[in-house]
């Protein structure tokens, strides 16, 4: 038998063990397999930022057609519902205070005529700014409608004024600005992530712990060989949380996807090795489980809030931003995003693959050399 | 004579505990540094608001009324605009992820405001939908405003009836997001404590067989249960006390409740989040699956669907419904209206009634977990 | 009152079950147990409040100092400061731990864990002392102290103790012992009473010489139909035959060799008992063999000429200031049985992983059939087989996915490997679908044994193989080492129960890492010197102290110099 095949088929033997360690306990099968399609499908559900049927109440002053007119164009929209109609400004603050509406509108009791009159009738908008951008895009919304309700006021006087300017908006690979599009691509990246790194922590932590290791690395399997065997399953189950969560978004959520599932795997799989690297190094240095799973812990929390899940990596301080280059999850975020959504060919997102394949190539060998060279 | 009893064991219990928690490293790694960092990383790397976002805008008409409507752009600190020749040339930088957006004069557009029938395009990047919507905002304001100037000047202002949206935001008047982000953070140190470090607390003992010498003595399983709780309350109190210093002086968000209040509203979550640690560790009895579940059952579901950044009001009845059985979710409001709304009694009343509720829940059910059996 | 108890049996005899039924851990399924006048099932707690218990796997907190564990153990039990000052003076003195107060229990050697774990559960005088398997991979100096220390104490405070053992030597020293098996009780009585069931079937044979003890030895107990059990000791060969067989049979089997009886001992009693139960049962296990043929009885004299496969030159190694082996020479030839005996902590782990290239030497030369395995290209490995200190192969894989695991990480792969895998499941009569981490105690080891012998390698290297096992699979564990040595394997093994050293050719004690005595059985005791040759335990006993006295003397003769310089 040729060297190369002895050398593969000790790889897979490794391979089939881990696979057969990790997935023969029906528990941690659970544990692989449920919690990420429930988180899919409830933070797809969850983790939104588009109002929908956000409550407000009204409080009416003027009693009037015009302000009836203006809020059933309101009412009319999906993001609002009314919950209450005021009687005295007095109720203002329990209503926002105590959270039961996002929003109060009040007409004051000339809103009629000043309207009539041709000038500025003011309608004022108290917002709950405990959550600023929940608030934020109320007001902007609430602000359109009353846009589009001015101009319909105006149609019959059409003046021609040069100060009458229409932005027409269009937006690319989002046309209705819906921040699931944005999120649940992300969360390709993200959840399958938090699993494969704890699962890769604590391959080498738990043989150490259980003292198997010893065994393992008195067989004429190399340190490489056996980091192959190992990163293997992690990888390959990494890789199938991803397609879960894909195919979730894709026909439970029914988001387009408009790029090449092969560039999309592609990015995967570098993604996912880039991590199951990390894992890996985590493992080799750890001398317990427990251990292995603090580490893993703490390194989890920078990388998800510095990777753009939540919020966008521009927005961060110059120094965060330089500081995200070594979190493969920044750019396994970004990538599946402009793969899924724009469509982005592999030469747009070449960029990349450049931080994770660095990262995998310096924390794989890392690992391999860790294994026999931990002090014990 | 038994409660002497019982005041002496817990002592000696804690101190035990106590002992074991500051013996290992990676615990005061957890619970102390990691908060530290977050502090930081929240504070300052998570941001909703949108700063120099580079924007393209393409000139197809060039006259001098155009430059001075466009160079209301310049005068935004939110944008950044890039002047580009041509479209194509644009619609590259956008696609490469270059510029947020596009703003098109089109060649037309002189001919067409005389008529007042101008139309200015303006393309977004929706992948980061928040970011377009930001960008939609400030790119019409910016706009709007120039116009505005340009119409006082030129005398044209023609003030037509309309309706003016007068905006008041209580509680943030500055829609600052990290205002709703900093109350928000407490929450989640507050889960992470229970969720990585007590969820492994049972599970090693019964894994390394201590338990079992343990049970072959005169303790009771809630001492256990209260020992296991008290050291790491305290790691918790300090990551608060951290909290509140950061809140107040690094990000100078005000707190507009009273101190106490936040404090026991705190202290309350957190021996919610300690407990529930506890009962996973005592109910899954093994490392791996605890940690696992901790992280599934109690840290992702208080990030992701408590109200820290997604507003759960926006949600689906039924997540809003899984969203008001997390302790975090109360514990969110609570804080968030402790900080930037007040003492508004009726709701801290309700809300902290439905975490003392939790508490008592959770002793009983974790109390089961250690009744004194194996096997 | 103040009595000693035993409960003695083989794996899964049902003894640990026993003891958690009777600490209220555990509840019966039918029947009732009353404990010290409480009914266990009705007030578990009023009965833990009263007894002690140590668990196998005593419960010590690994990262608490040797005083935390007892503060621990002493205020969960109420004990009042000033009891304590005393109590735990005494406990600390006989249990030789006062040194150790300020070090966490996890740096102790496996005897001193033991004797602080025994300490632990006796902070204050229990009612009733319940103890599993206390002596489990404790050295025969650490095993000697604990029963010292027990036995005061049940003179000095009228203890009631039961304990759980594997060793008969320690069960004779109770007042009555229990002879379990498969949950049921076969047997009760003082061992007196026990040693005499087995009075007129115990005899010893002396090999001729050049023929080596434990070939006769794995004749005869391969000879099931007419003796019970047989050991090497002390040269010679101690056996018990079955009650229909005659004598003359017997010499008959061993080529005429003249048999002699001797006295019986509780030993003999307990095999003969395991045996009528099992043959009973219907369920009796043949040792595992390696060929069909049976023990040759020819001497294979060419071992200890031919070239050593092992060889180590003043070995040491350090970690940070402790020196745990201390330059140390011996080597190994071929087909050898090698035994490397010492206390807890005495390096032998230590050396043992420097052998098997898990551990780097900090200075000395080290082969291993003609290579340092640390370095070594990996094929080299391939020629090694090696059992770990306590089982660790994949606990939650069955036994047919272990093996072909360990097969495929040796390099056998489709027909070889299947075959391999069958044959050794064969040999040592697993069932293949069986999950690895539920089989009891002896099958465990058994499993351990095939997956480090699938290869076939050259050298097995055994690490405490037989620690925690009982007699009857120890004896057959003995058979497949003595086989696989006369098929030219050579064989690297440590154990705690002396008695199996003279199973070995050659053996090695090692204490605080340094080499104390190297040589065949025979050399060893005749060393130890005339008061200790009577076996190999207390041989054992006798090099370790008369060193250990040695250097302590030597220590104080220097203070002594340092002091006289110092005036």
């Amino acid at each position: 038998m040729s060297a190369i095949s002895s050398y593969i088929f000790r790889i897979i033997f490794l391979i089939r063990k881990e696979t057969l360690t990790i997935l023969k306990d029906p528990k941690s099968r659970a544990v692989l397999i449920a919690p990420v399609i429930m988180q899919a499908l409830l933070f797809g559900y969850g983790a939104t930022y588009d109002l929908n049927h956000a409550r407000f109440a009204v409080l009416d002053l003027s009693r009037s057609d015009a302000s009836t007119q203006l809020l059933s164009h309101i009412e009319g929209s999906v993001f609002f519902e009314r919950a209450a109609t005021l009687s005295s400004a007095a109720q203002i603050p329990e209503m926002i205070n105590s959270g039961k509406v996002l929003f109060v509108l009040s007409f004051a009791q000339d809103f009629e005529q000043r309207l009539n009159a041709g000038e500025q009738a003011p309608v004022q908008i108290i917002l709950d700014g405990r959550n600023s951008s929940t608030a934020g895009a109320a007001a902007g919304i609430v602000g359109a409608i009353i846009a589009s309700f001015n101009q319909s006021l105006n149609s019959d006087v059409l003046l021609s004024n040069e100060s009458n300017l229409v932005i027409e908006r269009r937006a690319w690979y989002n046309p209705n600005l819906q921040s699931r599009w944005q999120i649940m691509p992300a969360l390709i990246a993200a959840l399958s992530m938090l699993q494969t790194l704890l699962l890769s922590a604590l391959s080498v932590a738990r043989e150490r712990e259980q003292g198997t290791f010893d065994q393992l690395l008195v067989t004429p399997m190399t340190p490489m060989q056996i980091l192959i065997g190992k990163s293997l399953p992690s990888i390959f189950i990494g890789l199938l949380q991803s397609t879960f969560i894909l195919l979730i978004i894709r026909f439970w959520f029914e988001v387009p996807m408009n790029g090449s599932p092969l560039v999309m795997y592609l990015g995967l799989i570098s993604f996912t090795i880039a991590a199951v690297g990390v894992g890996m190094s985590i493992s080799a240095v750890s001398l317990n489980m427990q251990q292995a799973m603090l580490f893993t812990f703490l390194l989890i929390m920078p990388l998800m809030l510095l990777s753009g899940l939540l919020t966008p990596v521009s927005n961060m301080p110059e120094f965060l931003q330089v500081a995200t280059y070594m979190n493969p999850l920044r750019f396994g975020i970004d990538l599946v995003r402009r793969v899924y959504l724009e469509g982005a060919g592999l030469q747009q997102v070449a960029f990349d693959f450049v931080p994770m394949l660095v990262l995998a190539t310096l924390t794989l060998p890392l690992a391999a050399w860790l294994f026999r060279h931990r002090l014990s | 004579m038994m409660v002497s009893q019982f005041i002496s064991r817990l002592k000696a219990l804690i101190r035990k505990e106590t002992r074991q928690m500051l013996r290992d490293k990676s615990n005061v790694g957890v619970g102390l540094a990691l908060p530290l960092v977050l502090i930081l990383l929240f504070g300052y790397g998570l941001s909703f608001d949108v700063k120099n976002s580079p924007i393209a805008v393409v000139l197809q008409d060039n006259s001098s009324a155009i430059r001075e409507v466009v160079s209301g752009l310049e005068g935004s600190q939110y944008l950044a605009p890039v002047w580009v020749g041509s479209m194509s040339e644009a619609e590259d930088l956008l696609r490469a992820g270059e510029v947020s957006g596009i703003v098109r004069i089109p060649v037309d557009f002189s001919v067409q405001q005389g008529k007042g029938n101008a139309k200015i395009q303006l393309i977004v990047n929706g992948v980061d939908s928040g970011t377009a919507s930001a960008i939609e905002a400030y790119v019409s304001g910016a706009i709007n405003l120039a116009l505005q100037k340009r119409a006082d000047r030129l005398g044209t202002a023609t003030s037509g009836a309309g309706v003016t949206l007068v905006q008041r935001t209580w509680f943030n008047e500055a829609s600052n997001s990290t205002w709703f982000i900093v109350p928000g953070l407490i929450v989640l140190i507050m889960t992470l404590i229970g969720a990585f470090l007590t969820s492994l607390l049972i599970a090693r003992e019964w894994e390394r067989g201590t338990l079992e010498s343990l049970f072959v003595t005169p303790v009771r399983p809630l001492e256990l249960v209260i020992s296991k709780l008290a050291p790491y309350m305290a790691v918790g109190i300090i990551d608060l006390v951290f909290c509140l210093l950061a809140a107040k002086f690094l990000f100078e968000v005000p707190m507009r409740g009273s101190l106490l209040l936040i404090c026991f509203a705190s202290i309350l979550y957190l021996m919610v989040s300690l407990l529930i640690g506890l009962l996973i560790s005592g109910r899954t009895k093994n490392q791996f699956l605890a940690s696992q579940m901790a992280l599934i059952l109690s840290f992702m579901p208080a990030l992701m669907l408590s109200g820290f950044v997604f507003d759960i009001r926006n949600v689906p009845v039924v997540i809003q419904v899984i969203s008001n059985i997390l302790p975090a979710t109360h514990f969110m409001t609570l804080i968030k209206t402790l900080f930037l709304a007040g003492n508004e009694w009726s709701m801290i009343l309700k809300e902290c009634a439905i975490l003392l509720f939790y508490i008592v829940l959770l002793i009983v059910a974790t109390r089961k977990t250690l009744v004194k059996k194996l096997g | 009152m103040g009595e000693l108890t035993a409960l003695v049996g083989p794996d899964g005899a049902g003894k640990t079950t026993f003891m958690r039924v009777l600490c209220g851990l555990l509840k019966p399924d039918s029947g009732s147990v009353t404990v010290l006048g409480c009914d266990v099932s009705k007030e578990p707690q009023e009965i833990q409040n009263r007894i002690s218990y140590m668990p196998q796997r005593f419960g010590l907190y690994e990262d608490l100092t040797v005083r935390e564990n007892l503060d621990l153990y002493a205020d969960l039990h109420g004990v009042s400061k000033d009891e304590r000052a005393a109590r735990f003076e005494r406990l600390l003195k006989i249990t030789d731990l006062a040194r150790f107060t300020s070090r966490p229990a996890g740096n102790l050697s496996g005897g001193m864990k033991q004797k602080l774990g025994l300490a632990c559960t006796l902070v204050r005088s229990p009612e009733l002392l319940l103890l599993d398997e206390p002596s489990v991979g404790v050295d025969p100096l650490s095993r000697r102290d604990l029963w010292q220390i027990l036995q005061q104490l049940v003179e000095e405070e009228k203890l009631t103790v039961l304990v759980s053992t594997a060793y008969m030597d320690e069960a004779e020293r109770c007042g009555k012992v229990f002879v379990l098996n498969q949950g049921k009780l076969l047997e009760q009585g003082s061992p007196a009473s026990l040693t005499k069931l087995a009075k007129g079937l115990t005899y010893t044979v002396n090999p001729k010489p050049g023929i080596k003890a434990r070939d006769i030895q794995a004749r005869l107990i391969d000879a099931k139909d007419i003796i019970i059990d047989a050991v090497p000791r002390g040269g010679a060969v101690s056996f018990i035959k079955q009650k229909h067989a005659e004598v003359p049979q017997i010499e008959k089997l061993l080529n005429g060799d003249h048999v002699e009886p001797r006295e019986e001992e509780l030993e003999d009693a307990f095999m003969m008992l395991l045996r009528e139960h099992e043959d009973a049962e219907g369920n009796a296990e043949s040792a595992p063999t390696v060929s069909s043929s049976t023990a040759a009885l020819s001497s294979s004299d060419q071992t200890a000429a031919s070239k050593p496969v092992i060889r180590v030159q003043n070995l040491v190694r350090k970690f940070g200031d402790f020196t745990a082996v201390d330059s140390t020479s011996f080597g190994v030839g071929r087909g050898e049985i090698f035994g490397l005996l010492g206390p807890n902590g005495a390096g032998k782990t230590t050396t043992f992983r420097m052998l098997c290239g898990l551990l780097p030497a900090s200075s000395g030369h080290l082969e291993v059939a003609g290579l340092n395995l640390r370095d070594a290209r990996t094929e080299a490995r391939g020629r090694i087989g090696y059992v770990a200190q306590k089982f660790s192969l994949y606990g939650n894989l069955s036994v047919k996915e272990n093996l072909e695991f360990f097969a495929g990480a040796y390099g056998l792969f489709g027909k070889k490997l299947k075959t391999r895998v069958a044959e050794v499941v064969e040999q040592f009569q697993l069932d293949p679908r069986a999950q690895s981490g539920e089989l009891p105690g002896g099958y465990k080891q058994r499993l351990a044994m095939a997956a480090g012998l699938l290869h076939e390698p050259e050298i097995l290297f055994l690490d405490e193989p037989t620690s925690g096992i009982d007699p009857l699979a120890r004896r057959m564990f003995w058979r497949t080492i003595t086989e696989l040595a006369q098929g030219g394997v050579t064989i690297i093994i440590t154990t705690h129960f002396m008695e199996e050293a003279e199973y070995c050719d050659r053996i090695a004690i090692q204490d605080a890492g340094k080499l104390l005595a190297l040589g065949t059985p025979k050399e060893v005791r005749e060393l130890a010197g005339e008061t200790y040759a009577r076996d190999m335990n207390s041989a054992f006993i006798g090099i370790v102290e008369q060193n250990r006295a040695a250097l302590k003397s030597e220590a104080e003769a220097k203070s002594k110099q340092n002091d006289g310089a110092a005036a």
